[in-house]
C-alpha cells in the first residue's frame, strides 16, 4: 500500500509539490498563455482546493477498497449518495442538530457499505469469483441503492434548509467570505469552505494514521499482501473486509454530507457523476495509494476549474480523462505509485 | 407467428422490444471476443456510439442508403479502433478497463462538442463561412427514420455466431485462447502476442461499430448522453451475465437482460429495483452465466431424473 521505504517517500513528496506548484502557476500564467481574461486568478486555486478536497475524500473510499481487496467497488458513489441523503433529511425530517449529521451519515454510510459486501461480494469471494463479477455485481448494489433512494426521497433536488445552516457559529453562508491578504494576492474564503477543506483532510490524515500507523491498519496491509498469510497469521480476513467496507462507506457518508453542504442539489443520481471522476481520481494519484488519491482529488478539481476559467468549459470533463488516458499509458501506477512486478 | 408475437406483446416485449434485444446481443458478442482473449476491454461503448453516429450522419446528410452507411459505421469503427488498441492494449486487467472508460468518456465529449470544436477551428482559421452543425450537442440528431428490422439483426446475429464457433476452432481462436491462460507462455510459443490482441480489439470494434449503426437508426434520435459509462459497463453486464464460457452465452445475456426491465414494467416504480435485485441474484447464483454449459448439463440431468422418477411412480402405481 503505502511506500516504507524512505527515498520513495521523498520521491512522493516530492511529485506532490511539484503537482501543486504546477496547478498554482498555471493558475496565474494559464489566462496570459492563452490570451483570456480571467478574474481573480487566487480565487480559483481556493475553489481548486474546496472542491478538490471533497473529491478526495470521495476517492479514498474507492482507493482503500481496491488496495485491500483489488477490486472496484461501483456501488461506492450511490453509498455517498446515500450518505448525502441521511445528512439532508435528518434535518429536514427529524430537526436533528446540524452538527451531528456528520457523524451520523458517517455511521449509515459505512452501515451500508458493510451491508453492500455481505450482499454483492462475500457470495463471491467464497466462490473465488473472477474480479469481473464482482464489478457487476456491485452494479447491481448500485441499482438497487439508487432506486431505493428514489422511491424514498423522489428525485427532486434536495439541500440543507437556509436556517439550519445559520445554526453554524459564524453563519455558514456563501454570501459572506472572508477576505485573507497573502503575497499580495486576495483569497476570498467563506468558513463554510474553509470547514468543509478542514473536516475532509482531518478525516484522511485519520485514515492514513490507521492505516499506517495502527496495530489494525497493519492487519490491513497484511490482508492486501497475501489473504492466506493473513489467514496464517490469524487475522480474521473476513473482519478485515468488513472493517474495509465500513471505512470505505464511513468515508463516502462524509462526502456525502459536504457536497451537499457545498452544492444544494442532492437527488438520487448525485453519485453518478462522481463515479466516474473517483476513478480518475485514483488513476491519477496511484490505484490504492492514500496520498495519491488526495493529489488525484486536487489535479481533477484544478482541471475543471481551470478549463472553465478560461471559457473552455466544454473542455472540463474530457480534461480528467486525457490526463487518465495519458497516466496509463505512460506511468500506470500513477502518479504517487509503486511500480511493482505485476504491473499493469 | 402472430400467435407468438402477440404473446411475447402481452409480456412487455413488442417488436421494438426484441429488436433492442437483437442489437444488445450483438454488441454483447462484440465485448465477447476481447474478454476471449483475457482483454478487459470497456471500449465498445465508444465504438459503438462512433458506429452509430457515423451511419446516422451518412443516411441523413448525405442521402447514403442504408445498409452501405451501416457498414461505413462499422469500418469507421474499426480504423479508429487501430490507434486506440495499438498502445492501450499494452495494459492488463483493471488498468485496461478504466484506460477504455476513458476512450469511451473522451468519444462522447468530443461528440457531444463536435460541432463547438468545429466553429471554434473556423474562427482561428478566419473563415467566412458558417460552421456546419453536425453531432448538435446535447440534443443529438433527430427525426432519423427507422430503417433497423428485425430480420437483419436476426441474419446479423447468425452470421456472427457462424463466425464465433469456426474462432473457437480456428488458429485465431486457439491463439486468443493461449492468451488469455498465459501471454508470457502464447509468446514464447511463437504467436505474435500483439498482433493477435489487436485484431481482436479491431473486430470487437467493428461488431460494436455494426450493432452502434443498427442502434441508430432504431431509436429515432440519437444522444451523446447515451454512449458513456453507463453503456459500456452494460454491454460488459450482458457477456457476463450471459456467461463468457460459451459463444452463445453473451447472446442470452444481451437478449434477457434488455428483457428484464420490459417484462418487469407492470411493476411500475419497482421496476428499477427489482431489476437490480435479479441482476444480483443472478450473478450469485450463476456464476458461469446463463449460457454455462455446465448450468445447461446439470439442468438435463435433473430434467431426466424427474422424468425418470415420475415414471417410476407411474408404473408403481400401475403395478398397485
Amino acid at each position: 500500500m503505502q511506500a516504507s521505504n524512505p527515498v520513495l517517500k521523498l520521491k512522493s513528496v516530492a511529485i506532490t509539490v511539484l503537482v501543486m506548484l504546477g496547478i498554482a502557476l498555471l493558475a496565474y500564467e494559464l489566462p496570459d498563455i492563452l490570451d483570456k481574461k480571467v478574474l481573480s486568478p487566487e480565487q480559483h486555486l481556493t475553489t481548486v482546493i474546496w472542491v478538490g478536497s471533497v473529491y478526495s475524500l470521495f476517492a479514498l473510499g474507492y482507493a482503500l477498497v481496491f488496495s485491500i481487496l483489488g477490486v472496484l467497488n461501483l456501488s461506492h458513489s450511490a453509498v455517498f449518495m446515500w450518505g448525502g441523503y441521511i445528512g439532508v433529511m435528518s434535518v429536514i425530517r427529524y430537526d436533528i442538530p446540524i452538527y451531528y449529521t456528520l457523524p451520523l451519515a458517517m455511521l449509515g454510510g459505512g452501515i451500508i457499505g458493510v451491508l453492500v459486501d455481505l450482499i454483492a461480494f462475500a457470495p463471491l469471494r467464497r466462490r473465488n469469483a473472477p474480479r469481473i463479477s464482482q464489478l457487476i455485481s456491485s452494479l447491481g448494489a448500485s441499482a438497487v441503492l439508487v432506486n431505493l433512494a428514489q422511491l424514498e426521497f423522489g428525485t427532486s433536488p434536495e439541500r440543507f434548509p437556509r436556517t439550519t445552516l445559520k445554526e453554524l457559529p459564524y453563519e455558514a453562508t456563501v454570501a459572506r467570505p472572508y477576505t485573507i491578504d497573502w503575497l499580495g494576492a486576495e483569497f476570498r474564503i467563506t468558513p463554510l469552505q474553509v470547514s468543509i477543506v478542514v473536516i475532509a483532510f482531518a478525516l484522511m490524515f485519520l485514515l492514513q494514521y490507521l492505516v499506517a500507523r495502527t496495530k489494525t491498519g497493519k492487519a490491513m496491509r497484511v490482508v492486501a499482501f497475501n489473504q492466506k498469510v493473513a489467514g496464517l497469521l490469524s487475522i480474521s480476513v473476513g473482519g478485515i473486509f468488513r472493517l474495509t467496507f465500513f471505512l470505505a462507506g464511513a468515508l463516502a457518508g462524509a462526502a456525502g454530507v459536504l457536497y451537499a453542504l457545498a452544492y444544494p442539489s442532492l437527488t438520487p443520481f448525485t453519485g453518478d457523476e462522481m463515479a466516474l471522476k473517483g476513478l480518475t481520481v485514483i488513476v491519477l494519484g496511484g490505484l490504492g495509494s492514500i496520498r495519491g488519491a488526495v493529489l488525484g482529488g486536487l489535479l481533477v478539481a484544478a482541471f475543471e476549474v481551470y478549463a472553465t476559467a478560461i471559457g473552455y468549459s466544454w473542455l472540463k470533463d474530457a480534461l480528467p480523462f486525457v490526463a487518465l488516458f495519458l497516466i496509463l499509458l505512460f506511468r500506470p501506477q500513477g502518479l504517487l505509485g509503486e511500480a511493482t512486478v505485476k504491473r499493469a | 407467428m402472430g400467435f407468438i408475437s402477440d404473446t411475447l406483446a402481452s409480456i412487455g416485449l413488442n417488436e421494438f422490444v426484441i429488436t433492442l434485444m437483437f442489437v444488445n446481443a450483438i454488441l454483447a458478442m462484440s465485448i465477447y471476443l476481447t474478454l476471449y482473449g483475457g482483454m478487459f476491454s470497456l471500449a465498445n461503448a465508444g465504438f459503438m456510439a462512433i458506429g452509430s453516429y457515423v451511419s446516422v450522419i451518412l443516411t441523413q446528410n448525405h442521402d447514403w442508403p442504408f445498409l452501405p452507411a451501416i457498414l461505413a459505421g462499422m469500418v469507421a469503427a474499426g480504423l479508429i479502433a487501430i490507434p486506440i488498441g495499438l498502445p492501450v492494449l499494452r495494459l492488463r486487467d483493471i488498468y485496461l478497463a478504466i484506460a477504455t472508460i476513458g476512450f469511451v468518456e473522451i468519444t462522447r465529449i468530443m461528440i457531444l462538442n463536435f460541432d463547438k470544436i468545429i466553429a471554434e477551428a473556423y474562427t482561428r482559421l478566419h473563415m467566412e463561412s458558417e460552421p456546419p452543425k453536425i453531432t448538435n450537442g446535447p440534443l443529438g440528431i433527430t427525426g432519423i427514420p427507422v430503417e433497423t428490422k428485425l430480420e437483419y439483426l436476426v441474419v446479423t446475429v447468425i452470421i456472427l455466431s457462424y463466425f464465433m464457433i469456426r474462432m473457437h476452432r480456428s488458429r485465431f481462436g486457439r491463439a486468443l485462447a493461449a492468451i488469455r491462460q498465459d501471454e508470457n507462455v502464447a509468446a514464447s510459443q511463437g504467436i505474435n502476442v500483439v498482433y493477435y490482441k489487436n485484431a481482436a480489439f479491431i473486430l470487437g470494434a467493428m461488431m460494436a461499430g455494426l450493432g452502434g449503426g443498427f442502434s441508430g437508426h432504431l431509436s429515432r434520435i440519437i444522444q451523446p448522453g447515451s454512449y458513456g459509462f453507463g453503456t459500456a459497463v452494460d454491454i460488459l453486464a450482458y457477456s457476463v451475465l450471459g456467461g463468457i464460457s460459451s459463444w452463445y452465452g453473451p447472446i442470452l445475456g444481451g437478449l434477457a437482460l434488455t428483457a428484464l426491465p420490459e417484462v418487469l414494467r407492470p411493476l411500475k416504480e419497482y421496476t428499477g429495483l427489482i431489476n437490480g435485485v435479479v441482476l444480483l441474484i443472478f450473478i450469485a447464483y450463476l456464476p458461469g452465466g446463463l449460457g454455462d454449459p455446465a448450468l445447461w448439463r446439470s439442468v438435463r440431468r435433473n430434467m431426466s431424473r424427474m422424468v425418470h422418477l415420475i415414471n417410476k411412480g407411474k408404473t408403481a402405481d400401475a403395478g398397485a
